[in-house]
């Protein structure tokens, strides 16, 4: 049964000129209109876009087609700015569309931002009510529901408490346990993640699985891929305000996956001229390899240097330091010491997969002669690593310098 | 087609009807009404030292202020009333009106941050400033009566009359007229933000239109016909003949009164709807 249907649905922002704010400047831009004359709160140098039908809309959504089966888990992801947040506005009625039209069965309600309307100065309680009213229940409604929702948000002794005394852990725990009691047929969530501590994700998924497996639909929108893959069934690639890829889940993610290839990843190269060095040592290259479009925390990869010797017999180890973007030392590790050729030479720093944790990283490679750094090259080259977990419920940051699964694990 | 209309419970459009005001919904939320108007009534005078009294302290200062220099100094006429109850009753009515359309005008402005991430009628917020204002008002006019009971024991002659029946539609007709004007100015402060400043002293100016400190019957005759014009006229002046038995009590004033407010409502309600569709975008 379909309960969302969305067709041909576009949405037009104005850009630039809309907001002069005062009447007096849009009383001068008619008078200037009127005498034919150049609008004045045109930014010198641009051409006057009024007189030209388009020229000052941008698309935040551009024909977007979808529908979305009860008890299905949709997940939209996308860059940043490419709609996904303002197709839940339209959902929920926030803003409107400017064609196209959307279809909804049943109650839909959001978890965009708990704690709409909670007022510091009333109670948990009245504040429970306040709230719940504002997402559409009735006073009934929440009256029926009311000690399941303190029960759930856990601030039981304080409910009487105005909520401005809450510490911000309470405040949001309260704020969640009123929308999760909403019980709609469709739940929109859209980067809960970002807030709360690992208990209160936990219980935010945990309710977004529930309802799931109560089939019931839900819309989530996420930057974290490894809760939209363990959660979600479906999913659709947002890009540029159009929808880009419908598919199951797992393709959609290595789609956009896809999009930052190479975003996170600086390789440097150099020629004799220009190459960081001494008179002995020129860098000429600093990289890492790997297969595929992007390195994730399953993926080996290579780190590697190419460098120019100049004199015959020097004696050189490599040695690479590999920071974290915090500035923490991962770990250090060095090439055994030969003496060099003249010519190109080529270290390889060999990473398997399953040892590094997720997120940037900096190289910096130590050149080492007769046990004193002849020459350092600081920033030699950079990457991003990728979380990539499956059948997990724990979606947050998985902490630590590295990930090392070699290290065997019993419990008895 | 018509069998797939009612498959679904909710169509969203680009465009909806200028007068679909949904009334269905408005009624689905009527609990969020009555908790908002406990919301304001609950918070707007915490943490405040004297609290509540401060419904009594404004009229009182604002009417002692008004005997002082209107009576005393200009000795403008209070249609031989005693200056202290023909002050404090035109500015109890006054201000309700004006706090309907003060508050109502920046409903946009003030709650963007709501509106921006749940849908519910909007409407709801400006009907609940109207009704919440209705507060201040009744305990204002409690103040009133113990004036009245006070002068009425000092001899003043004062007879229930008809007016008094008519002033709960007096009072509907400002809550009206003022929740009219107030969410047509937030509609347009959306777009210009200089007429929330524009407001604050324009209220003030046509305080003075309106016949607050004087009595219509203190106007020479050929400027009252533009004094009548004011809808507000009728009211003030209503006001005044059922609580002290002088005034003016005039059903073709009342009807105008009303054909205006509600011309000015549908007005506001046209472009508050206009508005609320898209005022996400602008602000």
């Amino acid at each position: 049964m379909i309960v969302i249907k969305v067709e041909n649905l576009s949405k037009q922002y104005r850009l630039g000129v809309v907001s002069s704010k005062t009447l007096a400047a849009d009383v001068n831009r008619f008078l200037a209109k009127v005498r034919g004359k150049e609008d004045p709160m045109m930014t010198v140098g641009v051409e006057n876009r009024l007189n030209t039908v388009d020229g000052d809309y941008i698309w935040a959504l551009k024909d977007i087609n979808f529908e979305v089966n009860e008890g299905e888990v949709l997940g939209i992801v996308g860059k940043n700015g490419a709609g996904k947040s303002t197709i839940l506005k339209i959902l929920s009625k926030v803003t409107a569309p400017t064609t196209g039209s959307v279809k909804i069965k049943g109650r839909i309600a959001s978890l965009l931002e708990v704690g709409t309307g909670f007022h510091p100065e009333l109670t948990g309680k009245e504040n429970i009510f306040l709230n719940g009213a504002i997402l559409g229940m009735t006073k009934a409604e929440i009256r029926r529901k009311f000690d399941e929702i303190v029960e759930f948000s856990g601030v039981g002794k304080y409910i009487d408490t105005p909520v401005k005394r809450y510490s911000s852990g309470m405040y949001v725990r309260l704020a969640f346990a009123v929308a999760a009691h909403l019980e709609p047929e469709i739940l929109i969530v859209d980067e809960v993640l970002a807030v709360g501590d690992a208990e209160f994700q936990k219980k935010v998924l945990g309710k977004m699985k529930d309802v799931s497996k109560q089939g019931r639909t839900v819309l989530f929108v996420s930057h974290n891929m490894v809760a939209v893959k363990s959660l979600c069934t479906k999913g659709i690639l947002l890009e540029n305000g159009m929808i880009k890829e419908q598919d199951l889940i797992g393709p959609i993610i290595d789609s956009y996956l896809n999009q930052f290839a190479g975003k996170g990843i600086i390789n440097n190269e150099w020629t004799k001229s220009n190459a960081p060095g001494t008179d002995i040592i020129k860098v000429k290259s600093a990289y890492v390899e790997f297969k595929g479009s992007h390195i994730t925390v399953n993926t080996p990869f290579n780190i590697i240097t190419e460098f120019w010797c100049e004199e015959e017999g020097f004696p050189v180890n490599v040695s690479m330091v590999l920071w974290d973007k915090n500035q923490n030392c991962v770990f250090n590790i060095s090439t055994e010491n030969i003496e060099l050729e003249k010519g190109l030479h080529k270290a390889t720093f060999n990473i398997p997969e399953q040892l590094m944790n997720d997120g940037y990283y900096y190289v910096q490679n130590y050149f080492v002669t007769n046990s004193t750094p002849h020459f350092i090259h600081n920033e030699a080259n950079a990457f991003e690593i990728i979380d990539d977990r499956d059948n997990t419920d724990w979606y947050g940051k998985w902490i630590g310098a590295v990930r090392p699964n070699f290290v065997k694990t019993e419990l008895l | 087609m018509k069998g797939e209309d009612k498959y679904w419970t909710e169509v969203i459009l680009p465009k909806k009807g200028n007068f679909d005001l949904r009334l269905h919904e408005l009624w689905h939320f009527k609990d969020l009404l009555s908790l908002l108007v406990r919301r304001d009534f609950v918070s707007v005078y915490k943490q405040t030292v004297l609290g509540p009294a401060w419904y009594f302290i404004q009229p009182l200062l604002t009417t002692l202020m008004m005997w002082v220099v209107f009576s005393k100094i200009a000795h403008i006429s209070t249609d031989s009333l005693p200056p202290v109850l023909f002050y404090l009753i035109g500015n109890i009515a006054w201000s309700y009106f004006a706090a309907c359309l003060n508050k109502t005008s920046n409903t946009f402005i003030a709650n963007a941050g709501i509106f921006g991430k749940v849908y519910f009628p909007r409407l709801i917020i400006p009907l609940s400033t109207v009704v919440s204002s209705l507060f201040a008002f009744f305990t204002q006019l409690i103040l009133f009566a113990g004036f009245l009971i006070y002068y009425v024991y000092q001899g003043f002659d004062f007879h229930v009359n008809i007016g008094l029946l008519v002033i709960p539609y007096f009072i509907f007709l400002m809550a009206l007229l003022g929740l009219g004007m107030g969410i047509i100015i937030s509609s347009l402060t959306t777009k210009y933000r200089d007429l929330s400043f524009l407001l604050v002293f324009g209220v003030q100016l046509y305080m003075y239109i309106t016949p607050v400190i004087y009595p219509v019957s203190s106007i020479s005759v050929e400027l009252r016909k533009y004094i009548l014009l004011n809808p507000m006229t009728s009211v003030i002046e209503g006001f005044r003949y059922a609580f002290l038995g002088k005034g003016m009590l005039d059903f073709g004033q009342i009807m105008y009164t009303t054909v205006f407010s509600i011309v000015v409502l549908l007005i506001g309600v046209l472009i508050f709807n206009k508005v609320e569709r898209n005022f996400m975008d602008t602000v």
